[in-house]
């Protein structure tokens, strides 16, 4: 929990940087933060078992948002992603970030014994469809995140190394046939992707600029305030999905690997907690809680640093923005919760 | 109970297995984001922060070379030379009002130059050099390079500029190339061009520039370049170089061009000739013309309201723009409409009163000739325009037959030539008067259009599209305006195809009959006879006019009492040699009055050039002598058709 707050700390120290010493940015992140951690206070003080009851209803109510948004939805800048309420706007998607680890591991739960193939089919199922949905949105960022939880829910609950290798060896095998499916500006946009200074003027802007912030931090970095990359607007997105680069700039490798660090403690110790747990449900939750926000971290830092492509995906408690900050402040508090409730499941 | 407990803790040993597994891969991951880092971070560590102390490093785009157009004997229409231009990189500099200022102490500078720059900057990023002046001479150039040491930030830099050597010759049809717009912007990004014009300022506005944008712009460039303090390129990183446009060749020769744009005089109008047989376009006059090369920078204001606000009209692309009434250059083709329908098929005549009128009608359709034309036949029909003819022939036709049939040679539709904008025109038909006007379509109506006049309108190039249709026996080719694409790098040409885009089953019988009559048009007897005298090669030719304004049931047409511009166009259109086409032409003259006066004698000029390699001798003196000699309203030389007012149309 330790390593909660100083991350989140660190996150603030960054954004007044980013934001070009904005106190207002400050102050609103300020609000974010303190609602997120509310929410993860509530989550933390509902027991598993509760969880367990909702996970369905929560599951199918997402589904049919879901639903809703193509049918009725907003649309804002060519995607149609929020729902409006008349008051307010909100994003189903979201919801389903909690909503699909808690319906999987409800389902696995409910299984006796070892789960036979037929239960990891309708655990595929349930996360397809969602997943299609928000695919269709479109979504790239958040369908595979979401992806990824469920994924992660089905391996921790025993899918079979064979299927699993089975399927990667499938996908790489039918790369080269999908390869020659596509028209050429589509193949031009996935070699872009994969490798951003084909375009440098465009869409790999964002990768170059952010690379050459990192590696211009060198060991100990320029300090903050002091980024010039980061300064001199060179850096787009920098309060946001690029943040991670302004803190590479300015704290230098040591503070990248102090923030691994911290990073490392809250996963292993996440990990820890979903061994710990009693109940199927608890475990696999908490499993699939922890490696998510392993992959947003993983992610969002590899793709700054120019190792994989630029997908949206921010850096988890630093990145300015409420939402993404309510949703995994929420997870955390449900891990917090499944270890403060581990003797109480127990007998 | 204990086999439960066993799977139970079974389960259990599964999980933390796998859990320890994750465990693993999450730091086997970290592990290889902190080898990354330690890799920027140290080992590039020099290389990146070179970059980013002068980022300074620029990625520099590298224009391409816009490629050339040339027309079909290499003569050059349109180049690319250097010229200074001294620009300001904004985040080098750190008082900008303070160097502007002092920069114009050396080199001019005028508040519309500051306007552009202070647009330019907006548009461009913050490292960018955007221009401030254009157009530096040598003077200029070498006083600020003197002082370049006391502006950091401020360069010398030459940049090419599109340049139309020809000047106001075939501008409509080459177009001109200006500055990016919002617009242009937006249709690039839209194309997802947006990336390749980076660097680039100007893209092509109109004509041929237009049409060809992408091939004559080539592909963009880029250098990574590393920068010192004072704004000089000290090392190039990376470079990738551009791909220059490619040439495009004409089918157009600028000779052939010049003798027809100097035939017009001051007249205004239109000419298009092409080859019936490949529908290459051989020339594409558009008069009056501008100079194209007051364009490429912005054309000012004062020379833009000159232009705009002219009587006439000199930037409207007549040949595809301009619609005027065919008059009777449509007989030919209501002829060919009325033969393939089996109607006046030859010994079949009439015995022209002067006039014709519907049944249960009084309203007399006059014939221009208002003693009538005697007994005559189709091909004497077409020799002598004779109006009575083609408006009983229309009648009976009906105009759905009419329009259904002449549409095929590409009236009321669009040609697909290759620049941008063309005008459909239009052919009527009872529907489109529903849409149009919310009325019925009346007899009266299908009668005048059997002489070109009432609603339908046409292009000068559909007019000598549809008599290259004609002259090729019904076999219409696309016309177009470039033959050759030449690739910059791999100097390979790339000869565009040639398209037939409509056959016309045409009986060779019928086909004959029409041309033996326009054949006749420009023999002795003809109503342009003058247009064939001492040809060496048969000429079969139309000539036409299209009333400008109405002219009342009983009131005489005098083109002397009228003003200027309410004079009659005067049409032509012909083909030649008659017996084996490779030039068909049209040609309108604005307010010209006859056909066969104004309009046939340019048609004849082209023609002698084309095919006979003759120059057209300058007698002016000679030529202005002979017109005021010759009455307007000669009833030899001229086809002129009596138009009826429209008002008077719906009896």
């Amino acid at each position: 929990m330790v390593c909660l707050f100083f991350t989140l700390m660190v996150g603030l120290f960054v954004l007044y940087s980013a934001s070009g010493q904005s106190v207002a940015r400050i102050y609103g992140q300020g609000i974010n933060i303190v609602v997120a951690l509310s929410f993860m206070w509530i989550a933390a003080n509902i027991a598993p078992n509760q969880l367990e009851r909702v996970a369905l209803p929560l599951y199918i109510f997402g589904v049919l948002l879901l639903i809703a948004v193509a049918l009725f939805g907003s649309i804002s800048h060519g995607a149609q992603r929020w729902l409006n309420l008349g008051f307010t706007k909100i994003q189903p998607s979201e919801i389903m970030r909690i909503a699909m680890p808690m319906m999987l591991a409800w389902y696995f739960s409910k299984q006796e014994g070892k789960p036979k193939m037929a239960d990891f089919a309708i655990g595929g199922l349930l996360l397809l469809v969602p997943v299609a949905l928000i695919m269709k949105q479109p979504d790239l960022g958040t369908s595979l995140l979401i992806t990824a939880s469920g994924f992660y829910v089905l391996f921790l609950a025993g899918l079979s190394w064979r299927l699993l290798l089975g399927s990667a060896v499938l996908f790489a095998a039918s790369t080269p046939i999908l390869w020659s499916m596509l028209h050429d500006y589509q193949r031009k946009r996935i070699e872009i992707l994969l490798d951003p200074t084909q375009d440098p003027l465009g869409a790999g802007y964002h990768t170059i600029q952010a690379i050459i912030a990192i590696g211009s931090g060198g060991t100990a970095g320029k300090g903050w305030l002091n980024g010039t990359q980061a300064q001199l607007d060179f850096l787009p997105e920098r309060t946001t999905d690029f943040i991670f680069a302004v803190f590479g700039e300015e704290f230098g490798l040591l503070g990248n690997l102090l923030l691994l660090l911290l990073f490392t403690l809250i996963i292993l110790r996440g990990l820890v907690i979903a061994s710990q747990a009693q109940s199927t449900f608890a475990r696999l939750l908490a499993g699939s809680i922890t490696l998510t926000f392993f992959t947003y971290a993983f992610v969002n830092m590899g793709m700054v640093s120019g190792i994989l492509p630029v997908v949206g995906v921010p850096l988890p408690l630093i990145s300015y923005g409420g939402t993404s900050m309510v949703t995994l402040c929420l997870s955390l508090g449900i891990l917090m919760s499944i270890h403060t409730h581990k003797k109480l499941v127990a007998t | 109970m204990r086999a439960e407990l066993k799977n139970f803790q079974h389960e259990q040993y599964y999980f933390k297995l796998r859990l320890g597994f994750t465990g693993f891969v999450v730091i086997a991951l970290f592990g290889v984001l902190a080898l990354r880092f330690s890799y920027l971070q140290i080992k590039q560590y020099k290389h990146y922060q070179t970059l980013a102390e002068n980022n300074r490093i620029s990625l520099v785009p590298i224009v391409p070379n816009r490629g050339l157009i040339l027309d079909k004997n290499g003569v050059v229409l349109a180049h690319n030379f250097f010229v200074y231009t001294l620009e300001i990189t904004p985040s080098k500099v750190d008082d900008l009002e303070k160097t502007i200022s002092e920069v114009s102490k050396l080199v001019e500078v005028s508040s519309l130059d500051r306007k552009r720059f202070n647009k330019l900057r907006e548009e461009s990023r913050n490292f960018e050099s955007v221009p401030i002046r254009t157009h530096l001479n040598e003077v200029e150039a070498a006083s600020f390079a003197v002082n370049h040491y006391r502006f950091p930030g401020v360069e010398i830099k030459s940049r090419l500029f599109r340049h139309y050597p020809l000047g106001k010759l075939g501008a409509h049809m080459v177009g001109y190339i200006g500055r990016i717009n919002d617009k242009d912007l937006e249709s690039l990004e839209k194309n997802g061009d947006l990336s390749n014009y980076k660097g680039s300022d100007h893209v092509g506005k109109s004509g041929i520039e237009q049409f060809y944008e992408r091939q004559l712009h080539g592909t963009t460039g880029f250098q990574q370049v590393e920068i010192d303090a004072d704004g000089r390129a000290v090392r190039v990183l990376s470079s990738t170089p551009p791909v220059p446009g490619s040439n495009l060749v004409l089918t157009i020769d600028s000779k052939i061009q010049e003798i027809a744009e100097t035939a017009f005089g001051e007249h205004r109008g239109a000419l298009v000739a092409i080859n019936p047989k490949t529908g290459e376009v051989l020339s594409y006059v558009s008069q009056p013309t501008f100079d194209p090369n007051m364009f490429v920078d912005g054309i000012d204001v004062e020379n833009w309201r000159l232009l705009n606000d002219s009587l006439d009209k000199p930037l409207i692309n007549r040949p595809i723009r301009g619609i005027y009434p065919p008059g009777s250059t449509f007989k030919p083709f209501v002829a060919m409409a009325g033969l393939e329908n089996d109607k006046r098929v030859p010994p079949f005549s009439i015995s022209d009163p002067g006039y014709f009128t519907l049944a249960n009608s009084v309203h007399k359709y006059r014939d221009w000739k208002p003693t009538g034309h005697g007994m005559v036949d189709m091909q004497r029909a077409i020799t002598i325009s004779c109006d009575t003819f083609f408006y009983g022939l229309a009648l009976e036709l009906g105009i759905d037959k009419l329009t259904d049939f002449v549409r095929h040679f590409n009236f009321g539709r669009k040609t697909g030539i290759d620049i941008q904008g063309e005008n459909a025109g239009l052919l009527p038909t009872p529907e489109w008067k529903m849409r149009r006007f919310k009325q019925p379509w009346y007899q009266g109506e299908t009668v005048i259009v059997g002489i070109g006049q009432g609603y339908t309108l046409v292009t000068p190039l559909q007019l000598a599209q549809a008599t290259a249709t004609l002259a090729n026996n019904g076999v219409a080719m696309k016309p177009h305006l470039v033959a050759k694409i030449q690739k910059a790098i791999s100097n390979e040409t790339q000869t565009l195809p040639l398209v037939v885009q409509d056959t016309i089953p045409l009986k060779p019988e019928n086909i004959d009959i029409v041309k033996r009559g326009m054949i006749a048009v420009t023999q002795p007897g003809g109503t342009a006879a003058a247009v064939g005298a001492n040809a060496p090669y048969a000429i079969a030719a139309k000539t036409g006019t299209a009333q400008v304004i109405g002219i009342k049931q009983n009131a005489k047409y005098n083109a002397s009492s009228i003003d200027e511009r309410h004079r009659d166009h005067a049409l032509f259109i012909a083909y030649a040699p008659a017996e084996d086409p490779t030039i068909a032409i049209a040609v309108i003259v604005e307010n010209g009055n006859h056909g066969g006066t104004t309009a046939g004698p340019i048609a004849r000029k082209v023609m002698d050039y084309y095919l006979l390699g003759k120059i057209p001798v300058p007698e002016q003196a000679k030529d202005d002598k002979k017109v005021p000699t010759k009455p307007p309203n000669n009833a030899l030389g001229a086809a002129a058709t009596q138009p009826v007012p429209e008002e008077e149309l719906h009896d």
